[in-house]
């Protein structure tokens, strides 16, 4: 049985296809990694999944019930959903505890009390401890994204969202992010990632899936896709980013 | 000011031991802090800059910073002299410029005539003290007035679709009517309805006729303060599960009352003064009783009784705008020149 179901969808922008009949299942526990070009529809996909944006055709399904039936709340649905996005967004005015206790305090009914209490255990499990009273323009990137990454997963969602999570950062900076997510992946998150680093994609993933001008052209275990890839294109792609990778 | 020729290779006051990977970003100085001490936590790198680093401590000034040093003083004793000497020369040929003028013994004598100031002043002064009551009510019931349209404004809901259209008229419509007619208009038009516990009191009625007319600006200001707020903000929050209203309340008007509060301080300044429009209506406040002085002895000096203590009330406003502006300002710069 799969945790999430996304069948066929389609997203237009004007008259610009963005995905184009996207098919894919996760199963509970899997490390789903969306690889591709910029504009490929890796982001716009996982915006549709957390219904940030509505989709044009098809239909996706949580836990085997149609979260694009618009008679859904969408607000019902994104409780079992955490998203991190590139840019962090946290929210400047908060401190990092009330970033993260927002959601559960707010939405999820749990008491300021406790919502403080397991918010500061994940700070000390990412080694963050120390930052709980700051605000976010005093940490750096990498701190930043580990508490985005922190505030999305503080309401135990069924699913977490990672857009490419890396992109904006230093390349110092970027194994901290990593080592979060890993640890998530270890303690059964399931997760889709979309994602430029390839070596974690890799590493992390399941299945990995090359979205190529909004279409999923190739899925397959790491193995496969970065070592036997059937499709051209996605030997194209991944010739591409190894000769980047050289220079 | 010496702290930004910390990137100078010369010597480097600031003890991190990669000066040179930050400081080509605009970043604050906390952030580079936080970059250095993630760095130092991992691997040792380059052990010579380690060295750099802590002969900072004993930092003597290099010649080139002396020399550079006593230019910036130089400089800017240069930029004073020509500043005051400017100043001085301006304000004597303003003086001998009025002073000449043919109606200058008359002027002095109308408008700034001794006696009259003081017979006026008490007069005048009581009703200033109305003029501050009128934009201190007003002034709340005007925030209260443009939070609330901002908002309808904001609602995205079909079933709100009337609600927007008259929040949409109102703007249009009220800053539309200048603000003395606008005065009028309610001053007389409102107890000529005659109805049942419509208010008949001017001052009431000016006041209801200001927020009407300031609503709709402070409507506009609160409005551009909520765009302004990243859309990515809203994304982040209601991929939280949390409902617009929530969103609203919790991340984006913070956000957005924070920064438009220089525009809001600069228009109620702008309603300190239109406050005496409600003279027109009869109350006894500031603009008028320099009216009654100026009438029974036909001298002008009580306007500008009045006018000095308008100004003694929005120039203190003004600069605590600045400051608030200044403030922003450096917190968006994370303390940098530029």
């Amino acid at each position: 049985m799969s945790l999430l179901t996304i069948d066929g969808v389609w997203k237009q922008y004007h008259d610009h296809s963005v995905l184009r009949g996207i098919d894919l299942e996760v199963a509970p526990h899997e490390v789903v990694c969306l690889i591709g070009a910029s504009g490929s529809g890796k982001s716009t996909l996982l915006r549709c999944v957390n219904l940030l944006e509505t989709i044009d055709d098809g239909a996706i399904f949580l836990d085997d019930a149609e979260i694009t039936d618009v008679r859904a709340d969408p607000d019902e649905v994104r409780k079992r959903i955490g998203m991190v996005f590139q840019s962090y967004n946290l929210f400047p005015h908060m401190t990092v505890l009330d970033n993260i206790t927002l959601a559960p305090r707010r939405v999820h009914g749990v008491r300021p009390r406790e919502a403080e209490e397991q918010a500061r255990e994940l700070l000390d499990r990412f080694g963050l401890s120390d930052k709980a009273g700051e605000y976010p323009d005093r940490l750096s990137g990498g701190q930043q994204q580990r508490v985005a990454v922190i505030r999305a997963v503080a309401t135990q969602p069924r699913l977490l969202l990672l857009d490419e999570v890396t992109s904006a950062l230093d390349p110092a900076l970027v194994t901290e992010v990593l080592g979060v997510i890993r640890e998530l992946k270890d303690a059964g998150m399931t997760m889709i990632l979309a994602t430029h680093e390839m070596g974690f994609a890799r590493d992390i993933a399941d299945t990995v899936c090359f979205l190529d001008g909004g279409v999923l052209l190739e899925r397959g275990s790491p193995e496969q896709i970065f070592t036997a890839p059937e499709h051209p294109r996605t030997r194209e792609f991944l010739q591409r980013i190894l000769e980047a990778r050289r220079m | 000011m010496t702290d930004d020729e910390a990137g100078s290779p010369a010597a480097a006051p600031v003890p991190a031991p990669h000066a040179g990977g930050e400081a080509g970003s605009p970043a604050s100085s906390t952030d580079g802090r936080a970059g250095a001490s993630a760095r130092t936590d991992g691997a040792s790198p380059l052990p010579g800059q380690g060295e750099a680093g802590a002969s900072a401590a004993e930092w003597v000034k290099s010649e080139r910073q002396v020399r550079r040093e006593a230019e910036l003083r130089a400089r800017s004793r240069r930029s004073a002299t020509v500043a005051t000497a400017s100043t001085v020369l301006a304000a004597v040929v303003l003086v001998v410029a009025v002073t000449a003028s043919p109606g200058w013994p008359r002027v002095q004598e109308t408008f700034l005539n001794p006696g009259a100031f003081a017979e006026a002043l008490p007069d005048v002064l009581r009703g200033f003290l109305l003029n501050i009551k009128i934009f201190l009510i007003a002034e709340v019931l005007i925030l209260i007035l443009g939070l609330l349209v901002a908002l309808v404004r904001g609602l995205r809901s079909p079933v709100f679709f009337p609600l927007r259209a008259l929040a949409v008229l109102y703007t249009d419509v009220f800053r539309g009517v200048p603000v003395i007619l606008l005065v009028y208009l309610v001053g007389f038009g409102v107890p000529a309805l005659q109805l049942q516990g419509a208010p008949s009191d001017p001052v009431t009625l000016g006041i209801i006729a200001l927020v009407l007319s300031y609503g709709s600006y402070v409507a506009e200001v609160f409005r551009s303060g909520i765009e302004s707020v990243h859309p990515s903000q809203r994304a982040a929050a209601r991929s939280l599960a949390l409902t617009h209203g929530q969103t609203m309340r919790h991340v984006v008007l913070p956000q957005a009352v924070r920064r438009v509060v220089p525009p809001l301080l600069n228009d109620f300044a702008s309603l300190q003064k239109d406050s005496a429009l409600v003279a027109v209506l009869g109350p006894l406040e500031s603009l008028r009783q320099a009216q009654i002085h100026a009438a029974s002895s036909f001298n002008y000096t009580p306007y500008l009784t009045s006018a000095l203590l308008f100004i003694a009330l929005t120039v203190p406003m003004a600069r605590f705008t600045d400051h608030l502006a200044a403030r922003t300002a450096r917190r968006r710069t994370g303390g940098g020149t530029i």
